[in-house]
Protein backbone atom coordinates (compact mmCIF):
# COMPACT_ATOMS: atom_id res chain seq x y z
CA UNK A 1 0.00 0.00 0.00
CA UNK A 2 1.34 3.44 -0.86
CA UNK A 3 2.25 5.72 2.08
CA UNK A 4 -0.36 8.20 0.86
CA UNK A 5 -3.19 5.94 1.93
CA UNK A 6 -1.68 3.66 4.58
CA UNK A 7 -3.45 4.20 7.90
CA UNK A 8 -1.43 5.80 10.68
CA UNK A 9 -0.87 3.46 13.59
CA UNK A 10 -0.86 6.16 16.24
CA UNK A 11 -2.12 9.72 16.31
CA UNK A 12 -3.25 12.24 18.91
CA UNK A 13 -6.73 13.72 19.12
CA UNK A 14 -5.46 17.10 17.93
CA UNK A 15 -3.82 15.41 14.96
CA UNK A 16 -7.08 13.65 14.11
CA UNK A 17 -9.03 16.93 14.31
CA UNK A 18 -6.43 18.68 12.18
CA UNK A 19 -6.54 15.97 9.52
CA UNK A 20 -10.37 15.99 9.39
CA UNK A 21 -10.36 19.79 9.06
CA UNK A 22 -7.76 19.65 6.28
CA UNK A 23 -9.92 17.24 4.29
CA UNK A 24 -12.81 19.74 4.30
CA UNK A 25 -10.74 22.06 2.11
CA UNK A 26 -11.10 21.67 -1.65
CA UNK A 27 -8.24 22.28 -4.03
CA UNK A 28 -8.49 25.87 -5.27
CA UNK A 29 -10.39 27.14 -2.22
CA UNK A 30 -9.53 30.59 -0.92
CA UNK A 31 -9.41 30.09 2.84
CA UNK A 32 -9.48 32.58 5.71
CA UNK A 33 -7.09 30.98 8.19
CA UNK A 34 -6.93 31.27 11.97
CA UNK A 35 -4.06 30.37 14.26
CA UNK A 36 -3.64 27.04 16.02
CA UNK A 37 -5.27 23.93 14.55
CA UNK A 38 -6.90 25.76 11.58
CA UNK A 39 -3.50 27.04 10.51
CA UNK A 40 -2.06 23.53 10.68
CA UNK A 41 -5.07 22.08 8.86
CA UNK A 42 -4.70 24.57 6.02
CA UNK A 43 -1.00 23.95 5.65
CA UNK A 44 -1.61 20.19 5.72
CA UNK A 45 -4.21 20.54 2.96
CA UNK A 46 -1.80 22.67 0.95
CA UNK A 47 0.88 19.97 1.22
CA UNK A 48 -1.48 17.12 0.32
CA UNK A 49 -4.68 17.27 -1.74
CA UNK A 50 -5.08 21.04 -2.17
CA UNK A 51 -1.85 22.51 -3.59
CA UNK A 52 -3.81 25.24 -5.36
CA UNK A 53 -5.61 26.56 -2.30
CA UNK A 54 -4.90 30.13 -1.25
CA UNK A 55 -4.31 30.92 2.42
CA UNK A 56 -5.50 34.36 3.50
CA UNK A 57 -4.92 35.86 6.93
CA UNK A 58 -7.00 38.82 8.09
CA UNK A 59 -3.76 40.68 8.77
CA UNK A 60 -3.37 41.07 5.00
CA UNK A 61 -1.20 38.14 3.86
CA UNK A 62 -2.62 36.49 0.74
CA UNK A 63 -1.21 33.21 -0.60
CA UNK A 64 0.92 32.84 2.52
CA UNK A 65 3.46 29.99 2.74
CA UNK A 66 4.65 30.23 6.36
CA UNK A 67 7.86 28.33 7.04
CA UNK A 68 7.21 28.37 10.78
CA UNK A 69 4.08 27.86 12.86
CA UNK A 70 2.79 31.44 13.15
CA UNK A 71 2.17 32.32 16.82
CA UNK A 72 -0.19 35.08 15.71
CA UNK A 73 -2.22 35.86 12.59
CA UNK A 74 0.09 38.80 11.97
CA UNK A 75 3.37 36.90 11.94
CA UNK A 76 6.16 38.20 9.66
CA UNK A 77 6.59 34.66 8.25
CA UNK A 78 3.17 35.04 6.63
CA UNK A 79 4.47 37.93 4.54
CA UNK A 80 7.78 36.44 3.39
CA UNK A 81 7.16 34.63 0.10
CA UNK A 82 3.42 35.38 -0.01
CA UNK A 83 1.61 36.29 -3.23
CA UNK A 84 0.28 39.62 -1.99
CA UNK A 85 0.08 41.81 1.05
CA UNK A 86 -3.27 43.59 1.08
CA UNK A 87 -4.55 46.40 3.26
CA UNK A 88 -7.25 45.32 5.70
CA UNK A 89 -9.72 47.41 3.73
CA UNK A 90 -9.01 45.21 0.72
CA UNK A 91 -9.16 42.02 2.80
CA UNK A 92 -12.59 42.80 4.24
CA UNK A 93 -14.18 44.62 1.32
CA UNK A 94 -12.68 43.46 -1.98
CA UNK A 95 -12.17 39.88 -0.83
CA UNK A 96 -14.51 38.87 2.03
CA UNK A 97 -17.57 41.08 1.42
CA UNK A 98 -17.13 40.65 -2.33
CA UNK A 99 -17.63 36.88 -1.98
CA UNK A 100 -14.13 35.68 -2.80
CA UNK A 101 -13.61 33.56 0.33
CA UNK A 102 -14.74 29.93 0.15
CA UNK A 103 -13.84 28.77 3.65
CA UNK A 104 -13.58 30.47 7.02
CA UNK A 105 -12.37 28.72 10.17
CA UNK A 106 -13.93 29.80 13.44
CA UNK A 107 -13.91 28.68 17.04
CA UNK A 108 -15.20 30.17 20.24
CA UNK A 109 -15.70 29.96 23.97
CA UNK A 110 -19.32 28.98 23.33
CA UNK A 111 -21.05 27.40 20.33
CA UNK A 112 -24.80 26.80 20.52
CA UNK A 113 -27.40 24.49 19.02
CA UNK A 114 -27.53 26.51 15.79
CA UNK A 115 -23.81 27.12 15.43
CA UNK A 116 -23.96 30.65 16.80
CA UNK A 117 -20.60 31.58 18.28
CA UNK A 118 -19.73 33.64 21.33
CA UNK A 119 -16.26 35.14 21.59
CA UNK A 120 -17.40 38.30 23.40
CA UNK A 121 -18.53 37.69 26.96
CA UNK A 122 -19.50 34.99 29.45
CA UNK A 123 -22.42 36.35 31.47
CA UNK A 124 -24.13 39.67 30.87
CA UNK A 125 -22.49 42.16 28.48
CA UNK A 126 -22.71 45.02 30.98
CA UNK A 127 -21.67 42.83 33.94
CA UNK A 128 -19.29 40.27 32.46
CA UNK A 129 -18.28 37.16 34.37
CA UNK A 130 -15.48 36.71 31.88
CA UNK A 131 -14.70 39.32 29.29
CA UNK A 132 -13.45 37.59 26.11
CA UNK A 133 -11.54 39.36 23.30
CA UNK A 134 -14.56 40.04 21.05
CA UNK A 135 -15.29 39.55 17.37
CA UNK A 136 -12.13 40.41 15.53
CA UNK A 137 -13.09 39.42 12.01
CA UNK A 138 -15.29 36.51 13.11
CA UNK A 139 -18.72 38.18 12.70
CA UNK A 140 -18.14 39.09 9.05
CA UNK A 141 -16.39 35.81 8.28
CA UNK A 142 -19.44 33.95 9.66
CA UNK A 143 -21.70 36.02 7.40
CA UNK A 144 -19.67 36.06 4.18
CA UNK A 145 -17.46 32.98 3.90
CA UNK A 146 -19.17 30.44 1.67
CA UNK A 147 -18.51 27.62 4.15
CA UNK A 148 -17.66 28.00 7.82
CA UNK A 149 -15.75 25.24 9.59
CA UNK A 150 -15.87 25.14 13.37
CA UNK A 151 -13.20 23.49 15.48
CA UNK A 152 -13.89 23.13 19.20
CA UNK A 153 -13.64 20.74 22.14
CA UNK A 154 -16.94 19.47 23.49
CA UNK A 155 -18.03 20.23 27.00
CA UNK A 156 -21.32 21.37 28.47
CA UNK A 157 -20.19 24.94 29.15
CA UNK A 158 -18.70 25.33 25.67
CA UNK A 159 -21.77 23.89 23.92
CA UNK A 160 -24.80 25.47 25.67
CA UNK A 161 -28.27 25.46 24.17
CA UNK A 162 -28.00 29.24 23.79
CA UNK A 163 -24.81 31.28 23.83
CA UNK A 164 -24.63 34.24 26.24
CA UNK A 165 -23.87 36.59 23.34
CA UNK A 166 -24.04 36.00 19.58
CA UNK A 167 -20.80 37.40 18.24
CA UNK A 168 -20.99 35.49 14.95
CA UNK A 169 -24.31 34.23 13.59
CA UNK A 170 -24.77 30.55 12.74
CA UNK A 171 -27.63 28.81 10.94
CA UNK A 172 -30.46 30.36 12.95
CA UNK A 173 -30.02 33.47 15.07
CA UNK A 174 -32.30 35.99 16.78
CA UNK A 175 -35.39 34.24 15.41
CA UNK A 176 -34.37 34.09 11.75
CA UNK A 177 -32.65 31.71 9.37
CA UNK A 178 -29.63 32.83 7.39
CA UNK A 179 -31.67 33.01 4.21
CA UNK A 180 -34.07 35.44 5.87
CA UNK A 181 -31.21 37.59 7.14
CA UNK A 182 -29.82 37.61 3.60
CA UNK A 183 -26.45 36.20 4.62
CA UNK A 184 -24.43 35.40 1.48
CA UNK A 185 -22.50 32.44 2.95
CA UNK A 186 -23.89 29.02 3.85
CA UNK A 187 -22.77 29.33 7.46
CA UNK A 188 -21.37 26.46 9.52
CA UNK A 189 -21.11 23.30 7.43
CA UNK A 190 -19.22 21.16 9.93
CA UNK A 191 -18.12 21.32 13.53
CA UNK A 192 -15.05 19.21 14.19
CA UNK A 193 -14.76 18.28 17.85
CA UNK A 194 -12.63 16.03 20.03
CA UNK A 195 -15.32 13.27 20.02
CA UNK A 196 -16.94 13.42 16.62
CA UNK A 197 -18.33 15.79 14.02
CA UNK A 198 -21.56 17.79 14.07
CA UNK A 199 -23.35 19.14 11.02
CA UNK A 200 -26.40 21.39 10.66
CA UNK A 201 -29.69 19.72 9.82
CA UNK A 202 -30.62 20.85 6.31
CA UNK A 203 -34.11 21.91 7.28
CA UNK A 204 -33.72 23.39 10.77
CA UNK A 205 -30.04 24.31 10.91
CA UNK A 206 -29.70 22.53 14.25
CA UNK A 207 -26.31 20.89 14.83
CA UNK A 208 -26.64 17.12 14.70
CA UNK A 209 -24.06 14.44 15.48
CA UNK A 210 -23.03 12.92 12.14
CA UNK A 211 -19.90 10.90 12.94
CA UNK A 212 -18.03 9.68 16.00
CA UNK A 213 -14.43 8.68 16.52
CA UNK A 214 -13.32 5.15 17.42
CA UNK A 215 -14.13 4.26 21.02
CA UNK A 216 -16.57 7.13 21.54
CA UNK A 217 -20.25 6.51 22.34
CA UNK A 218 -23.24 8.69 21.49
CA UNK A 219 -24.05 8.96 25.19
CA UNK A 220 -20.56 10.25 25.94
CA UNK A 221 -21.01 12.96 23.30
CA UNK A 222 -24.46 13.86 24.65
CA UNK A 223 -23.04 14.21 28.16
CA UNK A 224 -20.88 17.06 26.85
CA UNK A 225 -23.53 19.01 24.96
CA UNK A 226 -26.01 21.38 26.58
CA UNK A 227 -29.05 20.49 24.48
CA UNK A 228 -30.82 17.25 23.49
CA UNK A 229 -28.37 16.39 20.73
CA UNK A 230 -29.85 14.46 17.84
CA UNK A 231 -27.73 11.84 16.11
CA UNK A 232 -27.87 10.84 12.48
CA UNK A 233 -28.99 7.24 11.95
CA UNK A 234 -26.92 5.38 11.04
CA UNK A 235 -23.98 7.25 12.50
CA UNK A 236 -20.83 7.28 10.36
CA UNK A 237 -17.28 6.72 11.45
CA UNK A 238 -14.48 8.94 10.13
CA UNK A 239 -11.69 8.08 7.72
CA UNK A 240 -8.69 7.95 10.04
CA UNK A 241 -5.42 9.81 9.42
CA UNK A 242 -2.96 8.29 6.98
CA UNK A 243 0.68 7.70 7.80
CA UNK A 244 1.63 10.41 5.32
CA UNK A 245 -0.60 13.01 6.96
CA UNK A 246 0.79 12.29 10.43
CA UNK A 247 4.37 12.31 9.14
CA UNK A 248 3.84 15.71 7.51
CA UNK A 249 2.31 17.16 10.67
CA UNK A 250 5.05 15.89 12.95
CA UNK A 251 8.11 16.35 10.79
CA UNK A 252 7.33 19.38 8.67
CA UNK A 253 4.34 21.41 9.82
CA UNK A 254 4.57 21.36 13.62
CA UNK A 255 7.94 19.85 14.52
CA UNK A 256 7.94 21.56 17.93
CA UNK A 257 4.49 20.08 18.65
CA UNK A 258 3.00 23.45 19.52
CA UNK A 259 -0.49 22.39 18.53
CA UNK A 260 -0.56 18.66 17.79
CA UNK A 261 0.49 17.39 21.21
CA UNK B 1 12.37 70.51 2.26
CA UNK B 2 11.21 71.57 5.72
CA UNK B 3 12.20 69.09 8.40
CA UNK B 4 9.50 67.80 10.73
CA UNK B 5 11.94 65.71 12.71
CA UNK B 6 11.53 66.04 16.47
CA UNK B 7 12.22 63.86 19.49
CA UNK B 8 9.54 61.48 20.78
CA UNK B 9 9.26 63.66 23.86
CA UNK B 10 8.62 66.77 21.75
CA UNK B 11 6.17 65.02 19.44
CA UNK B 12 4.00 63.75 22.32
CA UNK B 13 4.28 67.01 24.29
CA UNK B 14 3.25 69.05 21.27
CA UNK B 15 0.57 66.89 19.66
CA UNK B 16 -1.11 64.67 22.28
CA UNK B 17 -3.45 66.45 24.71
CA UNK B 18 -5.44 65.21 27.70
CA UNK B 19 -8.86 63.97 26.55
CA UNK B 20 -7.76 63.34 22.94
CA UNK B 21 -8.86 60.40 20.81
CA UNK B 22 -5.55 58.67 20.16
CA UNK B 23 -4.87 55.94 17.62
CA UNK B 24 -1.63 53.98 17.65
CA UNK B 25 -2.29 51.65 14.72
CA UNK B 26 -0.52 48.63 13.26
CA UNK B 27 -2.06 45.16 12.98
CA UNK B 28 0.40 43.02 14.94
CA UNK B 29 3.10 44.65 12.77
CA UNK B 30 4.62 48.12 13.46
CA UNK B 31 2.82 48.89 16.72
CA UNK B 32 4.56 51.91 18.18
CA UNK B 33 5.18 50.94 21.79
CA UNK B 34 7.70 53.78 22.09
CA UNK B 35 4.96 56.39 21.57
CA UNK B 36 2.61 54.67 24.01
CA UNK B 37 5.34 54.62 26.63
CA UNK B 38 6.08 58.32 26.14
CA UNK B 39 2.36 59.13 26.54
CA UNK B 40 2.43 57.21 29.84
CA UNK B 41 5.61 59.01 30.96
CA UNK B 42 4.07 62.40 30.23
CA UNK B 43 1.03 61.46 32.32
CA UNK B 44 -1.73 62.03 29.75
CA UNK B 45 -5.22 61.48 31.17
CA UNK B 46 -8.75 60.93 29.93
CA UNK B 47 -7.73 59.59 26.52
CA UNK B 48 -10.05 57.68 24.22
CA UNK B 49 -7.81 54.95 22.87
CA UNK B 50 -8.88 53.47 19.53
CA UNK B 51 -7.32 50.56 17.64
CA UNK B 52 -8.55 47.31 16.11
CA UNK B 53 -6.47 45.21 18.49
CA UNK B 54 -5.59 47.03 21.74
CA UNK B 55 -2.65 44.64 22.12
CA UNK B 56 -0.17 44.95 24.99
CA UNK B 57 0.42 48.64 24.39
CA UNK B 58 -3.14 49.70 25.26
CA UNK B 59 -3.16 47.16 28.11
CA UNK B 60 -0.17 49.07 29.48
CA UNK B 61 -1.77 52.46 28.84
CA UNK B 62 -5.02 51.34 30.52
CA UNK B 63 -3.04 50.06 33.52
CA UNK B 64 -1.14 53.35 33.71
CA UNK B 65 -4.40 55.30 33.95
CA UNK B 66 -4.16 57.24 30.68
CA UNK B 67 -7.48 56.01 29.24
CA UNK B 68 -11.11 56.77 29.99
CA UNK B 69 -12.44 54.84 27.02
CA UNK B 70 -11.42 52.06 24.63
CA UNK B 71 -12.70 51.69 21.06
CA UNK B 72 -11.75 48.31 19.58
CA UNK B 73 -12.63 45.10 17.76
CA UNK B 74 -10.44 42.39 19.34
CA UNK B 75 -9.01 42.80 22.83
CA UNK B 76 -6.75 39.84 23.43
CA UNK B 77 -3.07 38.97 23.64
CA UNK B 78 -2.59 37.50 20.13
CA UNK B 79 -1.74 33.83 20.24
CA UNK B 80 -1.59 33.89 24.06
CA UNK B 81 -4.89 34.80 25.73
CA UNK B 82 -6.25 37.72 27.73
CA UNK B 83 -5.28 41.34 28.19
CA UNK B 84 -5.46 41.36 31.97
CA UNK B 85 -5.47 45.12 32.67
CA UNK B 86 -8.29 45.52 30.14
CA UNK B 87 -10.20 42.64 31.72
CA UNK B 88 -9.77 43.94 35.24
CA UNK B 89 -11.05 47.35 34.13
CA UNK B 90 -14.16 46.07 32.32
CA UNK B 91 -14.99 43.22 34.69
CA UNK B 92 -14.94 45.61 37.69
CA UNK B 93 -18.35 46.73 38.97
CA UNK B 94 -18.79 49.50 38.14
CA UNK B 95 -16.39 49.19 35.18
CA UNK B 96 -13.34 51.45 35.29
CA UNK B 97 -13.18 51.78 31.51
CA UNK B 98 -15.85 52.74 29.00
CA UNK B 99 -15.88 50.52 25.90
CA UNK B 100 -17.18 50.96 22.35
CA UNK B 101 -16.94 47.71 20.44
CA UNK B 102 -17.04 46.76 16.75
CA UNK B 103 -15.75 43.90 14.61
CA UNK B 104 -12.55 44.29 12.58
CA UNK B 105 -14.51 45.13 9.47
CA UNK B 106 -16.47 47.71 11.46
CA UNK B 107 -13.28 49.43 12.62
CA UNK B 108 -11.78 49.29 9.11
CA UNK B 109 -15.01 50.83 7.79
CA UNK B 110 -14.89 53.60 10.42
CA UNK B 111 -11.40 54.59 9.30
CA UNK B 112 -12.48 54.31 5.65
CA UNK B 113 -15.30 56.80 6.30
CA UNK B 114 -12.99 59.06 8.26
CA UNK B 115 -10.34 59.23 5.56
CA UNK B 116 -12.98 59.76 2.84
CA UNK B 117 -14.45 62.68 4.84
CA UNK B 118 -17.83 60.94 4.97
CA UNK B 119 -20.08 60.74 8.05
CA UNK B 120 -20.45 56.93 7.95
CA UNK B 121 -19.67 53.79 5.97
CA UNK B 122 -22.03 51.10 4.73
CA UNK B 123 -21.37 47.40 4.92
CA UNK B 124 -23.06 44.02 4.82
CA UNK B 125 -22.46 42.93 8.37
CA UNK B 126 -23.90 42.38 11.85
CA UNK B 127 -27.31 40.91 10.93
CA UNK B 128 -28.14 38.14 13.40
CA UNK B 129 -25.31 39.25 15.71
CA UNK B 130 -25.67 40.78 19.20
CA UNK B 131 -22.89 43.30 18.51
CA UNK B 132 -25.25 46.14 17.39
CA UNK B 133 -27.30 45.57 20.57
CA UNK B 134 -24.15 46.21 22.59
CA UNK B 135 -23.16 49.29 20.56
CA UNK B 136 -25.95 51.72 19.60
CA UNK B 137 -23.59 53.49 17.16
CA UNK B 138 -23.90 50.51 14.80
CA UNK B 139 -27.04 51.36 12.84
CA UNK B 140 -28.51 50.69 9.42
CA UNK B 141 -29.61 52.51 6.31
CA UNK B 142 -31.89 51.59 3.45
CA UNK B 143 -30.07 51.53 0.12
CA UNK B 144 -31.67 54.25 -2.09
CA UNK B 145 -31.11 52.11 -5.20
CA UNK B 146 -32.11 48.59 -4.15
CA UNK B 147 -33.94 48.99 -0.87
CA UNK B 148 -31.52 46.62 0.85
CA UNK B 149 -30.91 47.27 4.52
CA UNK B 150 -27.20 47.84 5.11
CA UNK B 151 -25.27 48.20 8.35
CA UNK B 152 -23.58 51.53 9.07
CA UNK B 153 -20.77 52.61 11.33
CA UNK B 154 -19.82 56.21 12.08
CA UNK B 155 -16.60 57.77 10.78
CA UNK B 156 -13.68 57.70 13.18
CA UNK B 157 -11.74 60.99 13.19
CA UNK B 158 -8.92 60.68 15.72
CA UNK B 159 -7.27 63.77 17.14
CA UNK B 160 -3.90 62.15 16.66
CA UNK B 161 -2.65 58.95 15.01
CA UNK B 162 0.77 57.42 15.51
CA UNK B 163 2.16 55.35 12.65
CA UNK B 164 5.35 53.34 13.00
CA UNK B 165 7.21 52.80 9.73
CA UNK B 166 10.36 51.22 8.41
CA UNK B 167 11.48 54.48 6.88
CA UNK B 168 10.49 58.07 6.25
CA UNK B 169 12.22 61.18 5.01
CA UNK B 170 12.39 64.24 7.21
CA UNK B 171 9.30 65.75 5.59
CA UNK B 172 7.28 62.68 6.63
CA UNK B 173 6.97 60.82 3.33
CA UNK B 174 6.50 57.40 4.85
CA UNK B 175 7.31 54.00 3.38
CA UNK B 176 5.95 50.78 4.81
CA UNK B 177 6.16 47.21 3.59
CA UNK B 178 4.84 43.96 5.01
CA UNK B 179 1.47 44.03 6.79
CA UNK B 180 -0.15 47.44 6.25
CA UNK B 181 -3.28 47.03 8.37
CA UNK B 182 -5.32 50.24 8.35
CA UNK B 183 -2.42 52.65 8.70
CA UNK B 184 -3.12 54.63 5.53
CA UNK B 185 -6.81 55.06 6.34
CA UNK B 186 -6.07 55.91 9.99
CA UNK B 187 -3.49 58.53 9.01
CA UNK B 188 -5.81 60.25 6.54
CA UNK B 189 -8.73 60.11 8.99
CA UNK B 190 -6.72 61.85 11.68
CA UNK B 191 -6.37 65.56 12.42
CA UNK B 192 -2.72 65.15 13.39
CA UNK B 193 -0.22 62.42 12.48
CA UNK B 194 3.03 61.41 14.14
CA UNK B 195 5.27 59.11 12.08
CA UNK B 196 7.89 57.15 13.98
CA UNK B 197 10.51 55.56 11.76
CA UNK B 198 13.22 52.95 12.13
CA UNK B 199 15.30 54.99 9.68
CA UNK B 200 15.21 58.54 8.40
CA UNK B 201 16.24 58.42 4.75
CA UNK B 202 17.00 60.99 2.12
CA UNK B 203 14.10 62.17 -0.04
CA UNK B 204 15.85 60.56 -3.02
CA UNK B 205 15.42 57.11 -1.42
CA UNK B 206 11.66 57.68 -1.24
CA UNK B 207 11.56 58.99 -4.80
CA UNK B 208 13.45 55.93 -6.07
CA UNK B 209 10.50 53.71 -5.05
CA UNK B 210 7.32 55.81 -4.84
CA UNK B 211 4.94 52.81 -4.85
CA UNK B 212 6.30 51.95 -1.41
CA UNK B 213 5.01 55.23 0.07
CA UNK B 214 1.88 54.71 2.17
CA UNK B 215 1.53 58.21 3.61
CA UNK B 216 2.71 61.41 1.90
CA UNK B 217 4.52 64.05 3.92
CA UNK B 218 1.69 66.60 3.66
CA UNK B 219 -0.43 64.39 5.93
CA UNK B 220 2.29 64.18 8.59
CA UNK B 221 2.89 66.68 11.41
CA UNK B 222 5.93 65.21 13.13
CA UNK B 223 8.62 62.67 12.30
CA UNK B 224 10.45 60.81 15.07
CA UNK B 225 13.53 58.68 14.53
CA UNK B 226 13.18 55.79 16.96
CA UNK B 227 14.95 52.53 16.09
CA UNK B 228 13.32 49.49 17.76
CA UNK B 229 10.36 51.74 18.60
CA UNK B 230 7.88 48.95 17.83
CA UNK B 231 9.36 46.28 20.10
CA UNK B 232 7.85 43.81 21.22
CA UNK B 233 5.87 44.21 17.98
CA UNK B 234 7.98 43.87 14.85
CA UNK B 235 9.24 45.72 11.81
CA UNK B 236 9.51 43.52 8.72
CA UNK B 237 13.09 43.50 7.49
CA UNK B 238 14.36 45.04 10.76
CA UNK B 239 13.37 42.79 13.66
CA UNK B 240 11.09 39.88 14.47
CA UNK B 241 8.09 39.93 16.79
CA UNK B 242 9.18 39.18 20.35
CA UNK B 243 6.79 36.27 20.81
CA UNK B 244 8.49 35.31 24.09
CA UNK B 245 7.62 38.71 25.53
CA UNK B 246 3.98 38.38 24.43
CA UNK B 247 3.88 35.05 26.30
CA UNK B 248 5.59 36.50 29.39
CA UNK B 249 3.17 39.47 29.43
CA UNK B 250 0.47 37.05 30.53
CA UNK B 251 2.34 36.48 33.79
CA UNK B 252 3.48 40.09 34.20
CA UNK B 253 0.00 41.53 33.76
CA UNK B 254 -1.96 38.86 35.63
CA UNK B 255 -1.66 40.76 38.88
CA UNK B 256 -1.78 44.51 39.23
CA UNK B 257 1.41 44.71 41.28
CA UNK B 258 3.44 42.81 38.68
CA UNK B 259 2.20 45.07 35.95
CA UNK B 260 3.04 48.17 37.98
CA UNK B 261 6.55 46.84 38.56
CA UNK B 262 6.95 46.41 34.81
CA UNK B 263 5.76 49.95 34.09
CA UNK B 264 7.99 51.37 36.84
CA UNK B 265 11.04 49.65 35.44
CA UNK B 266 10.63 49.63 31.65
CA UNK B 267 8.39 52.64 31.00
CA UNK B 268 8.66 55.24 33.76
CA UNK B 269 12.11 54.09 34.80
CA UNK B 270 13.69 55.00 31.46
CA UNK B 271 13.96 58.30 29.57
CA UNK B 272 13.17 56.79 26.20
CA UNK B 273 13.60 53.93 23.79
CA UNK B 274 17.40 54.00 23.73
CA UNK B 275 17.50 53.40 27.48
CA UNK B 276 14.76 50.76 27.19
CA UNK B 277 16.94 48.90 24.70
CA UNK B 278 20.03 49.27 26.89
CA UNK B 279 18.17 47.54 29.72
CA UNK B 280 17.62 44.50 27.52
CA UNK B 281 20.97 43.46 26.10
CA UNK B 282 20.81 40.67 23.56
CA UNK B 283 17.45 41.77 22.16
CA UNK B 284 18.94 42.95 18.87
CA UNK B 285 20.91 39.72 18.42
CA UNK B 286 17.88 37.57 19.25
CA UNK B 287 15.36 39.37 17.06
CA UNK B 288 17.31 41.04 14.25
CA UNK B 289 15.91 40.19 10.81
CA UNK B 290 17.77 38.17 8.22
CA UNK B 291 18.18 39.65 4.77
CA UNK B 292 15.60 38.77 2.15
CA UNK B 293 15.82 41.69 -0.25
CA UNK B 294 13.50 41.85 -3.27
CA UNK B 295 14.93 42.49 -6.68
CA UNK B 296 13.28 45.86 -7.23
CA UNK B 297 11.41 47.18 -10.25
CA UNK B 298 12.17 49.40 -13.20
CA UNK B 299 10.56 52.86 -12.93
CA UNK B 300 12.05 53.98 -16.27
CA UNK B 301 10.01 55.15 -19.24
Amino acid sequence: MATETKAATDYTLNELMTVLAAREIHDGDVVFVGIGLPNLACNLARHTHAPNMCLIYESGAVGAVPDRVPPSIGDPALVTGSLMVASMQDIFQAMLQNGKIQVGFLGGAQIDRYGNINTTVVGDYAKPKVRLPGSGGACEIAIHAQRVLLIAKLDKRAFPEKVDFITSPGSFSKGRKRKDWGHPGRGPVKCITNMGTLEPDERTGELVLTAIYPGVTIDAVRANVGWALKAKDPLAGVALPTAQEIKLLREKLDPKKLHIK
Amino acid sequence: MKSKVVSMKEAVAGLVKDGDTVVIEGFTHLICFAAGHEIIRQGRKGLTLARLTPDLIYDQMIAAGTAKKLVFSWAGNPGVGSLHAFRRAVEAQPPRLEIEEYSHFGMVARFSAGCANLPFWVMRDYKGSDIPGANPLIRSVKCPYTGEELATVPALRPDVTVIHAQRADKAGNTQIWGLMGVQKEAAFASRKVIVVAEEIVDESVVRSDPNRTLIPGFQVDAVVHEPWGAHPSFAQGYYDRDNDFYVSWDKIARDEAGLKRYLDEFVCGVKGRAEYMKKQPGLAERLGAKNMVCQGVNYGY
